[in-house]
C-alpha cells in the first residue's frame, strides 16, 4: 500500500470549483472514473462497451495513475466470464476492480454477479446495455440485458446522458463501498454510450471527497490472506442455506438510503443534485410517466414543452432500479396522479408486464394497500415498450403516451415507435410533434466512411464545446457494411443544456459530402424552411441545378432553402488530402451556419488541427491548413432558379426483377426506411431467405477490373482471390453466344479439359468494390507494354451501363457441369458458381475469398454455423446476405448462435445430421421390399466421395422420393421427411481468432475431440477485427492492438499443433495469397477427412493496416518470412505408414522484418516505444525460429507406425 | 606519423570517414566504426520523401476504415506520443554525439526546396558537427534545361545555408556538362565541402516477372577513378573542402586520392564487404607505406598529383583517353562476381 501525505486525504468540501469542460462520449466518461477509482481491471471487448476497456487500457499504457497513486492493471481476458471470475478474484483478495460489458457479455457474467453479490463485495460494473440475441443479434442499445440480471443481488443504478455517466460512475463507486452490495451501473448503449456531449470534469478532488479512504481499508481489510485465513464460498445444505441467504436483507435495506446520501453529498460537492426517483414537471400532474435510461432526457423535454403550454402532466425518472425503494418512489410521486404510464426499454416475452412496469404495480399496491399511505386513490397503471435495440424515441412518442392516457381506459401491454399490425399494440402517433427550441442549430451530414466526416464532425463539437458557451451534441449513425458504408451526423448546438436524445428530424443545416447520396437518400427531407444547405459538388454554382435530381430541386425551392456548393474534391486534390474532404467541409460549416463568427471558426478549427494531427507530423498540419484556406474561395452559393426543371427521378432501390420479399421488406430497410415497416412484414423466428446481396446493386467502386483476353494465361487466380465474388469465370459452349452484347469479351479455353470451347472473364460491375487485389494477383502481362495486366482497373462509371448487359448476359450462361470440373487446382474451383457474393466485408477483405471457395467447392451441401464476428455481420447483417442459392436452389444453409458456443452449435447440426443420415438408412434398410432391392442397395451402398458420386446419389434420392409416394405406410413418411440427409452433406464451423482461440476455445477443443465429421475453419486475422483489432491470443509479439498498446509481450498460441496432439484431427495452416494451391488442396482433404478437420486460414485486414490491394502479396511475404508456416497434418496418412505432417511451406528465407515492415501493426511499436519493439521484434524473430525447427523436426520425424531409432533425432 | 587532416573546418584524426551507409543506423555500428579508427561519421541519409510521406502513409494507415463502422470506429489504440523517421534520426544523431568522440555529420538527401529543409536545424541542434547535402537528382523531364537543374542545386544549398550555421558539404553527381563551373557555384552558393560523387543506384529489370527491380551493387575499386580524376582537376580551382567517396576500398586507394588532392576518403562498400575493422587495417597499411616511403604527414602529400602540381596537366583532360587508347592491353578475364 501507498503513502499518502495528509493534505490529499482532506479535502475542503463544498468549495466553488471551476472544473474542466470536455467533450467526450458516455463511454470515455465512465471508463474516467472507472480508471481512476480502480486497482485491477478485467476487460473483454463486446460492443459497444469495448471503447470503455481499451480507453483503460491505453490510459495505463501511458502510465496513467489512479486516484491513489498507482497505475491500474488491465487485464484481457478470454471472454466476459472469464473478466467476471478475474473481477471477483481479485474483489476478493482486496483489490478495487471492476469490468465493462454489454449484452452477451454481461450474461456471461451472471454465474460470478450472483457469488459476488451474495459475497456483499463492493464493486462497480460499467454496462452501456445492448440487446440481448433473440431472433436476430444486435449491437444496439436497450435494457434487456441490465433486465436480465436484475436477479443476480447487484445495485443497479441507470444514467440517462452522459453527464450522468460521470456523475454515477462516481456515487456508485462511493455507495458500493459503503453499503457492501456491488453495483451496476447502466446506460444505453450508443445513444449514451456513443454520442458525445459537452459536459463537466469531475476532479480528483471530488473524486477523493466522494471515496473516504475508511472504506478502502474496510474493502481490503474483508481480503482473503493467510494472515488471517478464512473460508469463504462454502456448500450448505438445507439446514442452513435458507437462513444464511436472509443475512444479507439489511444490506439491501439500507442501500437506497446510502445512494441517496451519496447524491446528496455529490451534490454539496460538485453542485448536481439527483434523486433514486426523480420527479419532473407538474406538482399537481395526472398524468405520469415512469421511465429509466436516456428516454427520459426526450420525455422531460416532453413535458416541459407541453407543461408549458399549459399541460398538467408529469415524468418520473427511475435512476436506482435495484435495490428497488418501493416506499420512496411512491414518495416522488404527486399525489395528485391519476394515470401512471411504465416504460420499458425491453421485452419479456409471456411475462404479465416488463419488469419495471410490474415494480411498479407492486410499489403502487403495496403501498396503497398499507397504512398511511401517501396515495389518496388507485391510480390506474399501464405498461409500454419503447426503444428496442435503439429505436428512437422522440418527443411525439412521449406525447402519444400521454394522450393515450387522457382516454378513460388507456391502453395497456402498448408499443410506442412501431406499426403494430398483428397484435395491434401500437400507439399512433402524430407525427408532426416537436418540442425543437429556435435557438438550437441542428445540422445533418452525410458522408462516406472513408471521407472522414465523422471524425471532422466529432471535431467541430470539440471546437464549438471547448471555445464558445454553448453546449454540443452529436451522435453518428453508421450502416452495417464495412466498406462502401453510409455515415450520418447529428449534431446540435444551443445555448441551453440538451436533452434531446433522439436523432435529427428537423435540421436547420444539412450538408450532403457525396453526390451520389443525392439518388439514394432524400436528404432534404428533414430540412426545415430556410434551412441551409451546403453539397460536396463536382458542378460549380452556375451549373449544378440541372443536375440535381426532381425531388431535391422541388424541395430547395418548397422550402426557400439556402443552397451553397463547393467541390471539396478538387481542393482535396491541390491540397493533398486524396479522398479526405473532412476538414474542407467542415470549413465550410463554420463558414456558411453562422455558429461562430467566421475569423474565429477558422483560427479554431486551425488550432484544432494543430491539436488533432501534430503529434501526426508537420505535413499533415500543413495539409490541412491549406485545405482551409482553399476552401472559402471555392464555396458559393448557387442562385436558385424559380421553377423545376429537372426530370432525374430516383432509380427503384431494387430490380423489378427481385422476388416479393425482397421488394417490400429488404429493399425498404436498403433505403434507410425500414423503420416505417410495420410488424407484419417480418419472419416469426428469424428466418430470412438467403441469395439477398444480389439485390443490391451498391455502386462504391471508382474503378472496376476489365479483362484484357489477349494478355490472359488463363490461370483464375483473379476469381480465386475475389474477396466479392464479382470477378467470375465460366466455359461454355459456342452456341451461347447468341444474341450477344457487342462489348462482351470471350476467347477459347485453353486446356484439354473443355477443348473446343469458349472461355469468359467478366465483372459485375455495380458489385465490385474496386479493391483491386485481382489485378495485384494477375500474374499476365503485355508483351509490349509491361504495366499491362490481363486485368486492369478502369473508371467505372463509363463502363456501368455496357458492363451490366454483359454481366447479366454471363450469368444467364449455363454453369458448368459439376461432374466434369477437376476440382484440385485454381483453375478448376474458379468455375464452379460461388455461393457467396457481393459481401459488405471490407474492400479486399482476407477472409472471404476463403469463405467463397468453400462454397465453390461444397456449397450446395453446407452447413454453416458462424461465430459471431466480421464473418456473421457481412455474413447476415440486414438487410442482405451474401449467402446465396444455385439454380436447383441449394446452397449454404447458414446461422449463427453466439459468439463462445460456436464450435459446439456446429457439433450439434452434425449430430443430427448423422443421426437422420442413421434413421433415413435404417428406414431404407427396413422398407428396401417396397422401395425396391436394387435401389435401396445402391442407396445405402453410394459412393458420395467424389462430385459424380454426390450426383448420382442426388438422383436416387429422387427416385426413392417418387416411390415413397406411393408408399402409404407411417415408416415411408418418416423416411419422406429424412430422406434429403442420405445425400452427403457438409458441416463448417466458422469464425475468427478471437472465438478460436479464446471464447470459444473451450468448445473448440472439445467439438476437435469428439471425433465427429465436422470441418472448423478459422478465419485468423489474429484480432478481434469486428469491435475494432482487439488483442486476441492469435496476436503476434510486437503487434500493437487494441489492450496491447504497447505491443504484445507474448507469443502467438499455436493453435494447429494443439490440435495435432489429438493425433486424429486433420489440421491445416493455410495462406492463399502465399500458396493458392495448398490452401485449395487443404479445403479438399478437411472436407474428405471423416473426422473433425481444422484450416486456419491467414487473412489479411484492415486492423492490420495495410494496403488492402496487396494484402495476398502480404500473406505471400509472411509465408517467406516464416512468419506464417504453411502444412497440413493428415491423419489417414499414418494409415499407409507415412508421416502424417507435411510441412509445406521453405524454411524462411528473408528476415521476420521484410514481413513486419509492411504492417502498420508492426511499424507502430517502432514508432511509438522504439527500445521495447527491438527487444519484442528480436523474440518475435526467434518464435519464427523457433516453431520452424519444430515444425521440421516434425516434418522429418519418421511416421508413427515405425518404431523410433535411437538416432531418430 | 600525422594523418590529421581538415574537413569543413573540423580536425580530423585521419583522413578516413564512413560514408553514409547502413552502419550508422545504430548507435552501436556507429562506435565500431570509431573504435575502429574512423575520424568522423557521415551519418545515413534522410530523405525528404521520407519526411514529406512517413507521416502521410502512417496516418492513412491508421486512419483507413476508422468511422465507418459502428462495432469497430477506430482499428488502433490512439497513441499519443510517437516518433515518425526525421525524429528518429535526430534522436540517433542526439545520442551518437553524446556517446561519440568524433565528428558526427548528418546527412540530408532531398531535391526541392519545401519544409524538409527544416530538417537540418533539428540536425544542427541535435550537435550535428555539419551537414552533408545529397542532392540526387534524376532529371526526366525533357523540357528541363542543364542549366535549371543546376539552379535547383544551388537553390537548396542556398536554403540550408540560410537555415544552419554549420558548415555544409554537398555531395553531387558527375553528371554535369560543366562539372568545375558547377563546384565554383556551389562554392559561392555557400557549399563548403564538395563531395565527389554520389552514385545513382542503377535499376535493372527482372525478365521473369517483367518488374523493375531496385538493384544496389556495391562499388568496385575502379570505380575511384572517376573522383580521383575531378579531385585532381578541382584541387586549387575551388576552396572548398573535398571529399573523394565511390571506390575507396585500400589505403592504395586512399593515398592516390589524397595525392590527387582531397581531404578526406570515405568509404562505405568496403566496409560492408569486410566489416568496420577494415578501417584499422587499411590505417596500418597506409601508415607503413608512409613509414616506408618516408612521408611525414598527410598534409605533405595532400594535392602532389593535383592537375596543377603534375608534370601533365593534361593527363587529367581529353589526352588521357587517347593515351589509355594507345596502352590497351587485353584484359585479364574477370573474376566471377562475389
Amino acid at each position: 500500500m501507498r503513502e499518502f501525505d495528509e493534505a490529499s486525504r482532506s479535502f475542503p468540501t463544498g468549495q466553488k470549483v471551476e472544473r474542466k469542460k470536455v467533450t467526450i462520449d458516455g463511454n470515455e466518461a465512465a471508463a474516467y472514473v472507472a480508471h481512476k477509482l480502480n486497482e485491477v481491471i478485467a476487460i473483454y471487448p463486446i460492443t459497444p462497451s469495448s471503447n470503455m476497456g481499451e480507453w483503460a487500457d491505453e490510459w495505463s499504457a501511458l502510465g496513467q495513475k489512479n486516484l491513489w497513486g498507482t497505475i491500474p492493471s488491465v487485464t484481457e481476458m478470454q471472454s466476459e466470464g472469464g473478466a467476471a471470475g478475474a473481477v471477483h478474484g481479485a474483489l476478493q483478495t482486496g483489490a478495487l476492480s471492476t469490468t465493462f460489458t454489454a449484452s452477451q457479455g454481461l450474461l456471461l457474467m451472471i454465474p460470478n454477479m450472483f457469488k459476488i453479490a451474495g459475497e456483499l463485495t463492493s464493486t462497480v460494473f460499467h454496462v452501456s446495455a445492448r440487446s440481448v440475441a433473440t431472433h436476430a443479434l444486435s449491437i444496439f442499445g436497450d435494457h434487456s440485458d441490465v433486465m436480465a440480471v436484475r436477479g443476480t443481488g447487484f445495485a443497479m443504478l441507470a444514467s440517462n446522458s452522459v453527464q450522468e455517466v460521470m456523475d454515477f460512475a462516481l456515487i456508485a463507486q462511493a455507495a458500493t463501498l459503503e453499503a457492501r452490495v456491488p453495483f451496476l451501473h447502466f446506460f444505453d448503449g450508443f445513444r449514451t454510450s456513443h454520442e458525445v456531449m459537452k459536459i463537466e470534469q469531475l476532479s480528483d478532488n471530488d473524486l477523493r471527497a466522494m471515496i473516504p479512504d475508511e472504506l478502502v481499508f474496510a474493502h481490503r481489510l474483508r481480503a482473503l490472506s493467510p494472515e488471517h485465513p478464512v473460508l469463504r464460498g462454502s456448500a450448505q445444505n438445507p439446514d442452513v442455506f435458507f437462513q444464511s441467504r436472509e443475512t444479507v436483507n439489511p444490506y439491501y435495506q439500507r442501500c437506497p438510503g446510502i445512494v441517496q446520501r451519496a447524491m446528496d453529498k455529490f451534490a454539496t460537492i460538485v453542485g448536481r443534485q439527483y434523486k433514486l426517483y426523480e420527479y419532473v414537471g407538474s406538482p399537481t400532474a395526472d398524468r405520469v410517466v415512469v421511465i429509466m435510461g436516456s428516454g427520459a432526457e426526450a420525455a422531460q423535454e416532453t413535458v416541459e414543452f407541453l407543461n408549458a403550454k399549459g399541460g398538467n402532466v408529469g415524468l418520473l425518472k427511475v435512476r436506482l432500479f435495484r435495490p428497488f425503494a418501493s416506499s420512496m418512489f411512491v414518495n416522488a410521486l404527486p399525489p395528485s396522479v391519476k394515470t401512471i404510464a411504465v416504460l420499458d426499454r425491453t421485452k419479456e416475452a409471456g411475462a404479465t408486464g416488463e419488469p419495471l412496469y410490474v415494480d411498479v404495480v407492486a410499489a403502487i399496491m403495496e403501498s396503497y394497500t398499507s397504512p398511511n399511505s401517501p396515495l389518496k386513490s388507485l391510480p390506474r397503471v399501464v405498461g409500454g415498450r419503447y426503444g428496442l435495440s435503439s429505436k428512437e424515441f422522440t418527443p411525439a412518442m412521449v406525447q402519444a403516451v400521454f394522450e393515450d392516457m387522457k382516454k378513460p381506459e388507456p391502453r395497456n401491454h402498448f408499443t410506442v415507435g412501431i406499426h403494430d399490425d398483428v397484435s395491434h399494440t401500437s400507439l399512433d402517433l402524430d407525427s408532426s410533434f416537436t418540442t425543437e427550441g429556435a435557438d438550437v442549430v441542428r445540422a445533418l451530414f452525410y458522408g462516406l466512411g472513408a471521407d472522414g466526416t465523422v471524425g471532422a464532425n466529432k471535431n467541430s463539437i470539440k471546437i464549438i464545446g471547448e471555445d464558445t458557451s454553448f453546449f454540443a451534441q452529436g451522435y453518428f449513425v453508421y450502416d452495417s457494411k464495412k466498406s462502401g458504408s453510409t455515415t450520418i451526423s447529428h449534431l446540435r448546438f444551443g445555448p441551453r443544456p440538451i436533452h434531446s436524445s433522439y436523432l435529427i428530424d428537423r435540421a436547420n443545416f444539412i450538408a450532403c459530402h457525396q453526390w451520389f447520396f443525392l439518388e439514394k437518400f432524400d436528404v432534404l427531407k428533414s430540412a426545415v424552411p430556410g434551412a441551409t444547405f451546403l453539397l460536396n459538388s463536382l458542378y460549380g454554382p452556375d451549373e449544378v441545378w440541372n443536375k440535381l435530381p426532381r425531388h431535391t430541386q422541388e424541395q430547395i425551392i418548397a422550402k426557400k432553402i439556402k443552397f451553397y456548393v463547393i467541390d471539396g474534391y478538387k481542393v482535396a486534390q491541390q491540397t493533398g488530402m486524396g479522398a479526405r474532404v473532412n476538414t474542407i467541409m467542415q470549413t465550410c460549416f463554420f463558414a456558411i451556419s453562422g455558429v461562430l463568427p467566421r475569423e474565429q471558426a477558422i483560427e479554431a478549427i486551425k488550432s484544432s488541427i494543430k491539436k488533432t494531427y501534430g503529434k501526426k507530423g508537420d505535413q499533415i498540419v500543413k495539409q490541412n491548413f491549406a485545405a482551409v484556406d482553399q476552401t472559402l474561395a471555392n464555396l458559393f452559393e448557387v442562385k436558385v432558379p424559380p421553377a423545376v426543371t429537372s426530370t432525374i427521378e430516383m432509380p427503384p432501390i431494387v430490380s423489378d426483377k427481385a422476388p416479393k420479399f425482397v421488394k417490400e421488406v429488404t429493399a425498404p430497410i436498403m433505403a434507410g426506411s425500414g423503420d416505417a415497416l410495420p410488424v407484419s412484414k417480418f419472419p416469426v423466428d428469424g428466418t430470412y431467405p438467403t441469395g439477398t446481396a444480389a439485390w443490391e446493386k451498391r455502386n462504391i467502386a471508382l474503378e472496376i477490373p476489365q479483362w484484357e483476353p489477349e494478355i490472359c494465361i488463363q490461370c483464375n487466380k483473379c476469381a480465386l482471390v475475389c474477396p466479392h465474388a464479382t470477378i467470375r469465370i465460366k466455359v461454355f459452349d459456342q452456341k451461347e453466344l447468341v444474341n450477344v452484347p457487342a462489348t462482351f469479351k470471350s476467347m477459347d479455353y485453353k486446356g484439354s479439359e473443355f477443348k473446343g470451347m469458349k472461355y469468359s472473364i467478366q465483372v459485375g460491375p455495380e458489385d465490385c468494390t474496386g479493391c483491386g487485389l485481382c489485378v495485384e494477383i494477375c500474374p499476365a502481362k503485355s508483351k509490349s507494354e509491361a504495366k499491362v495486366k490481363a486485368i486492369n482497373m478502369k473508371p467505372q462509371q463509363p463502363l456501368r451501363e455496357t458492363e451490366r448487359l454483359n454481366w447479366d448476359f454471363f450469368l444467364n450462361i449455363p454453369e458448368v457441369d459439376r461432374r466434369t470440373v477437376k476440382m484440385d487446382n485454381v483453375k478448376g474451383s474458379q468455375l464452379l458458381q460461388p455461393l457467396f457474393e457481393y459481401s459488405g466485408a471490407c474492400s479486399g477483405c482476407g477472409e472471404t475469398p476463403y469463405l467463397k471457395l468453400a462454397t465453390q467447392l461444397f456449397g450446395d451441401r453446407m452447413v454453416v454455423a458462424n461465430a459471431t464476428g466480421c464473418s456473421s455481420i457481412y455474413g447476415g447483417n440486414l438487410p442482405t446476405t451474401p449467402w446465396t442459392k444455385d439454380k436447383a436452389g441449394r446452397g449454404p444453409a447458414w446461422s449463427n448462435s453466439l459468439f463462445e458456443d460456436n464450435a459446439e452449435f456446429g457439433l450439434g447440426m452434425r449430430l443430427t445430421i448423422d443421426k437422420h443420415t442413421e434413421m433415413a438408412r435404417e428406414l431404407v434398410r427396413d422398407l428396401a421390399s417396397s422401395i425396391g432391392q436394387e435401389l435401396s442397395q445402391q442407396i445405402l451402398d453410394a459412393n458420395q466421395s467424389d462430385e459424380a458420386g454426390i450426383y448420382a446419389q442426388r438422383e436416387r434420392v429422387a427416385q426413392l422420393k417418387n416411390r415413397l409416394h406411393e408408399i402409404k405406410t407411417p415408416e415411408a413418411k418418416h423416411l419422406m421427411s429424412l430422406a434429403d440427409t442420405l445425400v452427403k452433406r457438409s458441416v463448417w464451423i466458422v469464425g475468427g481468432d478471437g472465438w478460436a482461440y479464446d471464447i470459444g476455445y473451450g468448445g473448440l477443443d472439445h467439438v476437435l475431440a469428439s471425433g465427429r465429421n465436422v470441418n472448423i475453419l478459422v478465419l485468423d486475422t489474429e484480432v478481434y477485427s469486428n469491435t475494432g483489432g482487439q488483442m486476441s491470443k492469435s496476436t503476434p509479439r510486437s503487434a500493437i492492438a487494441k489492450f496491447a498498446a504497447s505491443g504484445k509481450p507474448t507469443s502467438k498460441k499455436d493453435l494447429a499443433m494443439l490440435a495435432m496432439t489429438y493425433g486424429n484431427v486433420y489440421v491445416a495452416k493455410v495462406a492463399m495469397g502465399a500458396n493458392d494451391m495448398h490452401t485449395i488442396r487443404a479445403f479438399l482433404e478437411a472436407e474428405a477427412f471423416n473426422g473433425p478437420s481444422l484450416i486456419i486460414a491467414y487473412s489479411h485486414c484492415i486492423a492490420h493496416g495495410i494496403d488492402m490491394a496487396k494484402g495476398m502479396n502480404n500473406q505471400k511475404i509472411a509465408v517467406e518470412t516464416g512468419y506464417w508456416q504453411l502444412f497440413r497434418y493428415n491423419p489417414t496418412l499414418r494409415e499407409s505408414g507415412q508421416n502424417p505432417f507435411k510441412l509445406d511451406s521453405k524454411a524462411p528465407k528473408l528476415p521476420l522484418k521484410d514481413f513486419t515492415s509492411l504492417e502498420t501493426r508492426f511499424r507502430m511499436l517502432e514508432k511509438s516505444y522504439p527500445e521495447r519493439a527491438k527487444l519484442l521484434g528480436a523474440l518475435a524473430q526467434e518464435d519464427v525460429q523457433v516453431r520452424w525447427k519444430l515444425y521440421e523436426y516434425l516434418a522429418q520425424s519418421p511416421s508413427a507406425e515405425k518404431p523410433v531409432t535411437a538416432s531418430g533425432n | 606519423m600525422d594523418l590529421t587532416t581538415r574537413y569543413l573546418g573540423l580536425k580530423l584524426k585521419n583522413p578516413i570517414v564512413p560514408s553514409a551507409g547502413p552502419y550508422s543506423r545504430t548507435l552501436d555500428g556507429m562506435k565500431q566504426l570509431e573504435d575502429a579508427g574512423a575520424a568522423a561519421i557521415v551519418m545515413y541519409s534522410l530523405f525528404e520523401e521520407q519526411i514529406a510521406h512517413e507521416t502521410s502513409e502512417l496516418f492513412h494507415y491508421l486512419s483507413y476504415g476508422t468511422e465507418s463502422f459502428a462495432e469497430a470506429l477506430t482499428y488502433f489504440p490512439d497513441v499519443q506520443q510517437y516518433n515518425l523517421g526525421p525524429e528518429e534520426y535526430v534522436e540517433l544523431l542526439h545520442r551518437a554525439k553524446q556517446a561519440l568522440d568524433i565528428p558526427v555529420i548528418g546527412s540530408l538527401n532531398g531535391i526541392s526546396v519545401g519544409g524538409w529543409i527544416n530538417y537540418a536545424k533539428k540536425i544542427e541542434q541535435a550537435g550535428a558537427d555539419a551537414i552533408e547535402l545529397n542532392i540526387y537528382y534524376i532529371p526526366t523531364d525533357p523540357i528541363l534545361s542543364g542549366s535549371d537543374v543546376e539552379d535547383r542545386y544551388l537553390e537548396v544549398v542556398n536554403a540550408v545555408k540560410r537555415t544552419v550555421a554549420i558548415p555544409i558539404a554537398v555531395k553531387l553527381s558527375p553528371f554535369f556538362s560543366a562539372v568545375a563551373h558547377m563546384a565554383v557555384r556551389l562554392e559561392h552558393a555557400g557549399a563548403d565541402g564538395l563531395v565527389l560523387f554520389n552514385r545513382f543506384y542503377q535499376p535493372d529489370i527482372d525478365i521473369d516477372t517483367l518488374e523493375v527491380k531496385p538493384n544496389v551493387i556495391l562499388s568496385t575499386p575502379q570505380a575511384m577513378r572517376l573522383p580521383l580524376r575531378w579531385i585532381a582537376i578541382l584541387y586549387g580551382k575551388v576552396r572548398t573542402s573535398l571529399a573523394a567517396t565511390g571506390g575507396v576500398h585500400t589505403h592504395e586507394d586512399i593515398l592516390k586520392l589524397l595525392m590527387a588532392g582531397t581531404d578526406v576518403t570515405m568509404m562505405c562498400s568496403a566496409l560492408l564487404k569486410h566489416g568496420p575493422q577494415h578501417i584499422a587495417e587499411v590505417l596500418r597499411n597506409m601508415e607503413s607505406w608512409m613509414v616506408e616511403h618516408e612521408y611525414l604527414s598527410v598534409q605533405q602529400m595532400k594535392g602532389s598529383m593535383s592537375q596543377r602540381s603534375v608534370a601533365d596537366p593534361s593527363a587529367f583532360e581529353r589526352a588521357n583517353y587517347m593515351k589509355a587508347l594507345n596502352t590497351y592491353r587485353e584484359p585479364t578475364p574477370p573474376r566471377p562476381a562475389q
